[in-house]
């Protein structure tokens, strides 16, 4: 599973990197970012998930890789 | 200035009506059922969509609609406003393509990095004010507390001396409150505010230092220093979007905790619950509307809307949409799905939002530690700022 954030959706409301700051950072504009290469774990998945769900833009989205 | 009263909101609103302001939510919750886009004659004509869905999808189209005013008022005067893509106020009257621009030069300062910095300083200034009710059994929280939080931040931000801070909330007070007064009664009362911020723009020039202000004559776009009119409106915009805001916001809360005492409860035993609380209380008590202009004559959703007919665009009203949030029309402390909209949604969402942020958390979090317990003091009347920031103003307490 691997997490990825669209940055033309994305405004930077933030949701994201307070919920999941294990997955998610900023940039120095505030805009959300997704740390490492977005692979989650079975621990980060429910977190990512909840950043996914809160975030108002609908700019999170998680793919299923293979 | 005597207004007729409001009948029927669905045809005739006025977000400046008695009952809205004490009580808007009924009235929405009655227009989303009912209509969902109600319309008004007055202010020469606008829409009031209550929807989620088309909140979002207004405040997403900036083809067809114009951030050029953001605030209702009565004439809509567009040649005495500078004209978009601008605006008087970069980036909240901008449109695209210059918005960008405009915005990207402001976030940096209001990046997580910057906001924590000044965490320690809003909490000294709650601090300040805190230990002047020490031993108080009631006070107005709203004047004592809930209204220097904002401008000591803002202030500070922008280097202007802390003394002024008066002067800050009557500039706020007239760009936002005053909108019923005629327009050549209005516009002279600007001049004081132009004045104070253009003597500030010349000391900063004379002086440099290291804060807002210096940073927007310094900064360049493409080689350019900004206009002294660019520099000038986003310094009003900082003054004017982050105090009436913020304030409200910790009204509301405070407002909301004297009557919830299992709420306070919680957040008192339960301090990790305080960055999910803070996203209810902007969910539940969103303080800000924002208003658009249509561009051309155009349909939406069955209604004819003409040029320059206004939209009031409703964040707090989608925030109480029941078709996005569960139990919308209750206050859930622990809700932890909560896609609220209070900071705005598209290209323009509140590029102070994490300053809000933390300056409400810090607030509550500064209060309750210090009142534990208190209630509304129902002696005394609570009062509300009317039009399109909306929060208490007075707000009478017991402690308890
Ligand atoms: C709880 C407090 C606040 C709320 C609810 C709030 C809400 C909003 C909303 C709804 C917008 C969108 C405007 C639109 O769509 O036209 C906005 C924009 C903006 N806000 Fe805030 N705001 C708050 C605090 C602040 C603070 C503290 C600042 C910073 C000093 C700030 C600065 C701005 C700026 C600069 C914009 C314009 C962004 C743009 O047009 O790109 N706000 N705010
Ligand atoms: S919550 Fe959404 S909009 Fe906000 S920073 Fe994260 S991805 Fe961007």
């Amino acid at each position: 599973m691997k997490v990825v954030i669209d940055a033309d959706l994305c405004q930077g409301q933030g949701r994201c990197f307070s919920i999941a700051p294990n997955v998610f950072g900023f940039d120095d504009l505030g805009n959300g970012v997704v740390l490492g290469d977005g692979t989650l774990t079975s621990e980060t998945l429910k977190l990512a998930q909840l950043a996914m769900a809160n975030c108002p833009e609908h700019a999170i989205t998680i793919e299923d890789a293979e | 200035m005597g207004k007729e009263p409001v009948v029927d909101f669905a045809t005739d609103w006025d977000h400046t009506d008695p009952q809205w302001v004490n009580d808007p939510y009924p009235i929405w919750d009655d227009l989303r059922e009912r209509c969902p886009v109600a319309h008004t004659e007055r202010y020469g004509g606008g829409w009031f969509p209550t929807t989620h869905e088309m909140v979002s999808e207004i405040a997403n189209d900036t083809e067809h609609f114009t951030s050029r005013q953001v605030v209702i008022v009565h004439n809509k005067n567009p040649e005495l406003m500078p004209p978009a893509p601008i605006g008087g106020a970069p980036p909240i009257t901008s449109d695209p393509p210059f918005h960008a621009i405009a915005r990207r030069l402001i976030l940096p300062a209001f990046a997580p990095g910057p906001v924590r910095a000044l965490e320690g300083q809003v909490r000294a200034l709650c601090a300040k004010h805190l230990d002047a009710l020490a031993g108080a059994t009631s006070f107005d929280a709203g004047a004592r507390f809930a209204r220097y939080i904002s401008p000591g931040v803002i202030s500070r931000m922008l280097g202007f001396p802390e003394e002024d801070e008066d002067q800050f909330r009557d500039f706020v007070h007239l760009v936002l409150d005053l909108i019923d007064l005629p327009t050549e009664e209005r516009i002279p009362l600007f001049a004081p505010m132009t004045d104070y911020f253009d003597q500030q723009i010349a000391d900063h020039v004379a002086h440099p230092r290291d804060d807002f202000t210096s940073y927007l004559l310094n900064v360049e776009i493409n080689g350019q220093k900004l206009t002294p009119e660019h520099v000038r409106g986003t310094m009003v915009l900082t003054l004017v979007a982050g105090i009436d805001t913020t304030w409200s916001a910790i009204g509301s809360a405070i407002w909301h905790l004297a009557q919830h005492p299992e709420d306070l409860a919680r957040l008192v035993n339960e301090p990790d619950l305080m960055p999910i609380a803070v996203e209810e209380f902007l969910r539940f008590y969103a303080p800000v509307t924002m208003a658009r202009l249509v561009k051309e004559d155009m349909t939406f959703h069955g209604h004819d809307l003409r040029a320059n007919d206004w939209i009031l665009l409703g964040f707090p009203a989608a925030n109480r949409d029941p078709s996005v949030f569960e139990h919308a029309d209750r206050f859930i402390i622990d809700r932890a799905v909560n896609r609220h909209a209070a900071f705005g949604l598209g290209i323009h969402r509140c590029a102070g939002s994490n300053l809000a942020r933390m300056e409400l958390r810090v607030a509550i979090e500064e209060f309750i530690a210090r009142f534990p317990r208190f209630t509304l003091d129902e002696r005394e009347p609570v009062t509300w700022a009317p039009g399109q920031v909306r929060g208490p103003r007075a707000i009478p307490l017991r402690v308890r």
